[in-house]
């Protein structure tokens, strides 16, 4: 296996005295797509949040290129191609939907992605480009979300419960914009409690319980009675 | 009539002033949630700063604003960096406390190296200059420049909150400070730039006040209750909804000096007090989720 564009290392990652995640190690090759699954609370978030640099950590517990970034601030994780679609979309109310695009590109890093080429990808967005951002419905929000981390042209896309919230119709047009981005060569890492949805766009899946990897595995390889046994720990 | 129409116009003109001390104030507590309690004794501490620039180098005080202005913006950037960056967080409570003992520092300072003396800016026969606006109504040609630098001030800084780039780290900072470092942005030296722009509005405004009366170490305090005041009156958020603040708040004062000297800063608080109690949101408050 070639060296991995992003290699966690035993990470360990605390909320105050509550301890989330005890020795997670986590592999991701460049233009890989990986999925992480695992039950509510199982720390599926805090190890998107420890590599986004929101979470303290050990500077050799990540490293992205071979460099340790453990620890560093969000802002120098992202000025090194490391994006971030947060739980809840988190976009800027008081920004209109193109400014959420442009802050997302605010880094200028240089790469394929552009406004123009955002809208390419979701019409939708040129539409309501001068609208506020939280008048979007649902669906098209987290469009705004993905569209402004794809504007910071990240070499890894980190996205954390795209689906959540949304109708099963408005999810698979969300996933149909995928391939656009891998193409690029992007890696990408999938947070996702829709096993079926997760499964069918990644390579390799962990399942994360209680803070701990349950189960690794090529996605193809895996049986419905592993992962059952590895969500649930039964 | 007359007499009435100029008195209006007098609160007017000083509303501008008003509206620049409010402006540094609204933008540092719409930014980052920080009530600056030293801010009436920046504004002190710039007019100071002018009095020595102008002592030393034999300047204009209206020319001195070129030194004044970047000065402050400097040091409300440090200021920013070393000390209040550090008292930011969940709580409320460590900048309030924080810049209130700042706030004692700067008049404690002031008074140790300039004694408690009243001191003054000479700005030469431009402040008698005036211009006659109808027959009968005659307008200080400073108190002008001062409105009209309060108005480019207020639209300056609509500008750069709306259409920079600048303006849109401020407002994703303000919105959601964790994912507006994921953007890149370093949120200390967003707030820092922040501060040193508040401190610029109040350079101009220390320098004004300067200009206009009397001034020693202790009259901080009064201009940040000003300064809250037009806030409140205007409604939080809203940099035109400021200028007006300040405007009503100047009418007010010179309506209540004009029916009895006493009245002056008893009326502007009244006037405080009673469109808090039937409009406390303000009068163009920024609607937001």
């Amino acid at each position: 296996m070639p060296e991995p564009l992003l290699k966690v290392n035993m990470l360990d990652a605390y909320y105050g005295d509550f301890q989330a995640l005890f020795g997670v190690s986590v592999d991701i090759a460049a233009g890989e797509v990986v999925a992480i699954i695992g039950a509510n609370g199982a720390g599926k978030s805090t190890l998107l949040k420890s590599i986004a640099g929101l979470m303290a950590a050990r500077p050799e517990a990540i490293l992205f290129d071979n460099e340790p970034i453990g620890g560093l601030p969000a802002f120098a994780v992202a000025a090194r191609g490391i994006a971030l679609v947060p739980e809840g979309r988190g976009l800027f109310p008081s920004l209109s939907v193109e400014e959420n695009l442009e802050i997302g590109g605010q880094l200028r890093r240089p790469g394929p992605w552009t406004i123009a080429r955002v809208y390419e990808l979701f019409p939708v967005l040129a539409e309501r480009r001068h609208a506020a951002s939280t008048s979007l419905s649902g669906g098209q929000q987290q469009m705004v979300a993905i569209g402004r981390a794809l504007m910071a042209n990240p070499r890894l896309l980190l996205c954390d419960e795209i689906s959540l919230g949304l109708a099963p119709i408005v999810v698979r047009d969300i996933y149909a914009c995928l391939p656009a981005i891998l193409a690029e060569g992007t890696s990408l890492v999938i947070v996702e409690q829709d096993i079926v949805q997760a499964l069918k766009v990644a390579q390799r899946v962990y399942c994360l319980q209680e803070g701990r990897v349950a189960l690794a595995g090529a996605a193809a390889g895996l049986t419905r009675e592993a992962i059952t046994s590895a969500y649930f720990g039964i | 009539m007359i007499d009435w129409i100029n008195v209006i116009i007098q609160g007017v003109l000083v509303g501008g002033l008003y509206a620049m001390f409010a402006a540094g104030l609204s933008l540092i507590f719409g930014i980052m949630r920080l009530v600056n309690i030293a801010h009436g004794d920046l504004i002190v501490l710039a007019a100071y700063l002018a009095l020595v620039v102008t002592q030393t180098l034999g300047l204009n005080p209206l020319w001195s604003l070129a030194i004044v202005v970047p000065a402050m913006a400097l040091l409300g950037y440090a200021l920013q960096w070393f000390v209040l960056n550090r008292t930011l967080g969940d709580d409320l409570l460590p900048p309030l406390l924080v810049t209130f003992g700042l706030s004692v520092i700067i008049q404690n300072g002031l008074q140790e190296l300039f004694s408690a003396d009243p001191q003054k800016l000479q700005a030469g026969t431009i402040e008698i200059a005036s211009v006659q606006l109808v027959e009968g109504i005659w307008i200080g040609l400073l108190p002008l420049i001062q409105f009209a630098l309060a108005v480019a001030i207020i639209g300056g800084l609509q500008i750069i909150f709306y259409r920079t780039a600048l303006g849109r780290a401020f407002r994703a900072t303000a919105d959601n400070p964790a994912v507006a470092q994921l953007m890149g942005l370093d949120n200390r030296h967003v707030f820092a730039l922040a501060m040193a722009l508040s401190l610029a509005v109040v350079a101009v405004a220390g320098v004004l006040l300067a200009v206009r009366a009397n001034f020693d170490p202790t009259i901080g305090p009064a201009r940040l209750i000003f300064g809250f005041e037009a806030v409140i009156i205007g409604g939080l958020g809203s940099l035109w909804g400021t200028l007006i603040g300040g405007v009503v708040l100047g009418v007010a004062q010179a309506v209540g000096a004009h029916l009895d000297p006493g009245w002056q800063i008893l009326a502007g608080h009244l006037v405080f007090l009673g469109l808090l109690a039937v409009r406390p949101q303000g009068l163009f408050p920024k609607v937001r989720e």
